[in-house]
C-alpha cells in the first residue's frame, strides 16, 4: 500500500486476485492453534485431559476386551477370565429376559413386543411432520417387530400373523398417512388389552366411555361453550364408567376374543419402566399445559387451585407420592376396590409430571410478548382459538428443551418404582439376579448394561428434540 | 391534495365515545374524552409521549378496558359482555406498532387464520382474499415465506393485509411507523394513503404530519389524557389555537 502513502490521490491500476491464507491459519493447523494450544494453560489443561483419558482407556479396556459370554455362574466366568479379571457378560445372556420383561409369561413375549412395535405406529402421526418419515420409521420398526418376534417366539402362527399385521400398518401408513392418527386413538386400548390380556371388551367397553364424553361434549359446546362441554361430559362420561360399564363387561363376560390375564406383580424390567414411563409422559403434557393456563388465568378459584396443585406436588418426593400410590390410597378408598398397583403409581407419577411440565410452559408462555396476545384479540379470536393456534404453537416450541428434559428425568425416575415392589430394571431385577446363588457377588455387569439401555433411550429423546427444534424453526433470528 | 377532496365523509356514526375515563390503578390516563367519528372519516391523533392517545385508540377494540363512560362501535356498546367484544374485534381491523405477525405462520397463513377461524370462511376462498391483499400491499410473492424473512417495512405492510382480509369497516393505526427504518416509512405510507382514498375510516395515532396533513380530515391533539384541540389539518398546522399545540407543533416542525 506504500503508492498511497504520500498522496492523496489513487487509482488502482489492476485488482488483486484473492489468495489462500497462511499456512498456520488454515485447515488442521489452525483447528489445533485455536481450540487445544490457544495459550500455555490451554495447552496444559489439553495434555492433563489426555493423559487422563488415556490412562482410564488404559486400566478399564483389558476387562472389556476380556468380557466372557458363556459362563453359568460367577464362579464360572472368572476362572475362563484368568487372573488379569475380565466383564461377566454372560450373567447379562443368562438373564437379559428379565431385565426387559419381569416375570412375564415367556409364551406371552409376543404381546409386549407387538405392543411396543405398535406404540411407534401410534407415534408416527404425532413425532413427525414429514408423512415419508413417519411410513419409513413404520417400516423400519415393522421389520424390527417382526424379526424380535421370529427369535423369541417359536409359534410360526404367532410370528406369521404379526408380520401380516405389521406388513398392514405398513402399507395403511403410506396410502392414508392422515388416518393413522386413528391407530393413535385406539393404540392405549390395544396396549392395555395386548399387556394385562383377558377379555377385549373391558377396553372397549372404556372407551366407549370416551365415545360419551366427546358425544356429551358435541351436544352441549355449542350452547354453553367449551368449559361447560368438557365439564359436563367428562361428568357423563365418569357415571358410565362407574354404572353402566361394570353390566356390560359383566353381561359379555369372557367373550371371544380374549388372551390370558397377566397379573401387575408379574411385569417388571424395561417393560415396566415403558408402560409407566409412556403413559405418564403422554398424560402428563395436556395436563401440564391446562394447568400452566390455570395459573395464568384471570379466574381467583382456577388460579389458586392450580398454583395450589403445582406448588404442593412440586414440593413433595417422588418417592413419598410412590409410598401414598402403594400404601395410604388402601386406606381411603372402599374396602373392596381393587385398584391396580400400576395404575396408582402411573397416575401419581403423571400428576408429578405435569406440575414440572407446568413450570415449563408456563415460562415458554411468559416468554411470548405481550403483542403476540394483542394481536389475536384484536383479530377477534377467542381465548381457547388464541391458545391453540397462537400462544401453545408459540410456548411449547420455545419450551421444547425444558419439556424433554423434564421427560428425560421421568422417564428414570420410573426406577424409583422398586421402593414399593415393583420390578424396575435398575433395583428391582438386579437385586433379584444378584440373589441367585450363581450370580451372588455380580456388581458391574447388570449396572453398565441397564445404564446403557437408558442411555441410548434418553438420548434418543434428546436427538429428537433436537431435530424438532430445528424443524420448527421459523424466526429465522 | 385532489384525492383527498374526493374522499366522501357520510353522516352514519361509526364511533362514538361520550364522557370516557379510564385509570391505570389509581393514575387517570384518559379524562372526559368525548368524541365522534363518521364512517369514512380518516382521524390522526397526535400528541406527546405518555398522553394516552395509544391508550385511547386500543379503547376502542377493547384491549383496554374503560372505567366509565360509553364507547359505541358500529352501534353495539363495548362492555364486559364477551360476545360484543368479540363482534366489535372482528369489525375493527388493527395495525401495531411492532407489527405483531405470528412468526410460526406463513405470510399467507397469518393473513387467513382470522378469516377461517373466526368468519368460517372456507380456505381456499379466504387464500384468495388474502393474495387480493397482499398484492394490493405489493407483496404477493412473500405468502410462503415467514414474517422473520421480510424486512420491517414489509411486515407491516402485511399486518395491514392481515387486518383487511377480516373485511373491518374501521381501521386503528397505533404508531405503525414509528419501529421503521426512514425508507420504508414511505412504503407504509403510500399503502395507508391508498386505503384512505377507498374511504375506509381509519383511526391514526401517528407523527407523520405529512400524512396527516395528506389525507386527514381531522387531527386531535392529546396531552394529559386530555383531547387539548382538534381540527381541520390546514388549520391545525397553519393556525393553531392552544399554547401546548403550539409548543407541540414548533417541537416536532421546528427542524
Amino acid at each position: 500500500m506504500s503508492e498511497t502513502d504520500a498522496q492523496t490521490a489513487f487509482i488502482r491500476s489492476e485488482m488483486l486476485a484473492p489468495q489462500l491464507p497462511p499456512v498456520t491459519e488454515r485447515g488442521v493447523i489452525k483447528w489445533l492453534r485455536e481450540n487445544l494450544f490457544a495459550g500455555w494453560l490451554n495447552s496444559l489443561l489439553t495434555l492433563v485431559s489426555l493423559f487422563v483419558v488415556v490412562s482410564i482407556i488404559v486400566t478399564a479396556l483389558p476387562w472389556w476386551l476380556n468380557g466372557v459370554w458363556n459362563a453359568g455362574s460367577l464362579g464360572e466366568c472368572r476362572t475362563i477370565a484368568g487372573p488379569e479379571g475380565g466383564a461377566c457378560w454372560a450373567v447379562i445372556k443368562a438373564r437379559w429376559h428379565q431385565y426387559i420383561f419381569g416375570f412375564y409369561p415367556q409364551d406371552a413375549y409376543w404381546r409386549p413386543i407387538l405392543a411396543f412395535g405398535m406404540m411407534f405406529v401410534a407415534l408416527a402421526p404425532v413425532l413427525y411432520y414429514g408423512l415419508r418419515a413417519g411410513a419409513k420409521l413404520i417400516g423400519v420398526v415393522a421389520v424390527l417387530t417382526v424379526l424380535s418376534l421370529a427369535a423369541l417366539d417359536h409359534n410360526i402362527a404367532h410370528v406369521g400373523a404379526i408380520a401380516v399385521l405389521m406388513a398392514g400398518l405398513f402399507a395403511f401408513s403410506v396410502i392414508a398417512p392422515k388416518r393413522l392418527v386413528y391407530v393413535t386413538i385406539l393404540y392405549p386400548f390395544i396396549a392395555f388389552w395386548l399387556l394385562w390380556g383377558g377379555s377385549i371388551w373391558k377396553p372397549v367397553a372404556t372407551l366407549l366411555g370416551f365415545g360419551v364424553m366427546v358425544l356429551v361434549y358435541r351436544l352441549i359446546q355449542p350452547r354453553l361453550g367449551v368449559i361447560m362441554g368438557t365439564a359436563v361430559g367428562f361428568v357423563a362420561a365418569c357415571l358410565y364408567w362407574l354404572f353402566v360399564q361394570g353390566a356390560i363387561t359383566g353381561a359379555l363376560g369372557d367373550a371371544w376374543p380374549t388372551l390370558t390375564a397377566v397379573n401387575s406383580d408379574q411385569f417388571g424390567g424395561f417393560l415396566l419402566a415403558f408402560v409407566i414411563g409412556v403413559t405418564a409422559i403422554t398424560c402428563s403434557l395436556p395436563i401440564g399445559i391446562l394447568l400452566a393456563l390455570g395459573r395464568r388465568s384471570d379466574m381467583v378459584l382456577i388460579k389458586t387451585l392450580s398454583v395450589g396443585f403445582i406448588e404442593f406436588i412440586r414440593g413433595v418426593p417422588l418417592i413419598t407420592m410412590l409410598f401414598t400410590a402403594s400404601l395410604l390410597l388402601q386406606y381411603f378408598l372402599p374396602p373392596q376396590t381393587n385398584f391396580d398397583l400400576i395404575l396408582r403409581v402411573v397416575i401419581l407419577v403423571t400428576l408429578f409430571a405435569a406440575a414440572y411440565i407446568a413450570e415449563v410452559i408456563r415460562g415458554g408462555l411468559a416468554a411470548l410478548p405481550r403483542g403476540q396476545y394483542e394481536a389475536a384479540d384484536a383479530l377477534g379470536l377467542d381465548y381457547w382459538q388464541a391458545q391453540r393456534l397462537i400462544i401453545m404453537p408459540q410456548a411449547l416450541k420455545i419450551s421444547i428443551p425444558g419439556i424433554v428434559s423434564t421427560f428425560i428425568g421421568l422417564f428414570k425416575d420410573t426406577t424409583l418404582v422398586s421402593f414399593v415392589g415393583l420390578l424396575d430394571p435398575l433395583r428391582g431385577v438386579t437385586q433379584i439376579v444378584r440373589a441367585d446363588i450363581n450370580w451372588k457377588g455380580i456388581y458391574w455387569e447388570p449396572y453398565i448394561f441397564v445404564g446403557v439401555i437408558f442411555f441410548l433411550i434418553c438420548f434418543g429423546m434428546s436427538r429428537y428434540s433436537m431435530y424438532l427444534e430445528r424443524k420448527l424453526k421459523t424466526d429465522h433470528r | 391534495m385532489a384525492e383527498a377532496q374526493k374522499m366522501q365523509v357520510s353522516d352514519e356514526v361509526a364511533i362514538r365515545i361520550s364522557n370516557m375515563n379510564k385509570w391505570y390503578g389509581t393514575f387517570h390516563v384518559l379524562r372526559d374524552i368525548n368524541m365522534t367519528v363518521n364512517r369514512g372519516e380518516r382521524i390522526v391523533i397526535c400528541g406527546p409521549s405518555g398522553s394516552g392517545k395509544s391508550t385511547l385508540i386500543r379503547c376502542i377494540n377493547r384491549l383496554e378496558e374503560h372505567q366509565q363512560g360509553q364507547i359505541v362501535v358500529d352501534g353495539t356498546e363495548l362492555t364486559s359482555d364477551l360476545k360484543n367484544i368479540d363482534k366489535v374485534r372482528s369489525e375493527v381491523g388493527m395495525v401495531f406498532q411492532h407489527f405483531n405477525l405470528f412468526p410460526h405462520l406463513t405470510i399467507l397463513e397469518n393473513c387467513t387464520l382470522a378469516p377461517i377461524w373466526v368468519r368460517k370462511i372456507p380456505k381456499r376462498e379466504a387464500e384468495e382474499t388474502a393474495m387480493h391483499f397482499l398484492e394490493k400491499v405489493k407483496i404477493p410473492e412473500q405468502a410462503h415465506k415467514y414474517p422473520g424473512q421480510l424486512s420491517g417495512g414489509q411486515q407491516q405492510r402485511v399486518a395491514i393485509a392481515r387486518s383487511l382480509c377480516m373485511k373491518p369497516r374501521i381501521m386503528l393505526f397505533d404508531e405503525p411507523t414509528s419501529a421503521l427504518d426512514p425508507e420504508m416509512i414511505k412504503e407504509v405510507l403510500d399503502t395507508m394513503i391508498a386505503l384512505a382514498e377507498e374511504g375506509m375510516t381509519m383511526l391514526c395515532v401517528t407523527h407523520e404530519m405529512g400524512f396527516a396533513q395528506a389525507v386527514a380530515n381531522r387531527v386531535i391533539f392529546m396531552d394529559q389524557g386530555q383531547i387539548v384541540e382538534q381540527n381541520e389539518p390546514k388549520e391545525f398546522f397553519n393556525n393553531p389555537k392552544s399554547d401546548r399545540t403550539k409548543l407541540f407543533l414548533s417541537q416536532i416542525l421546528g427542524h
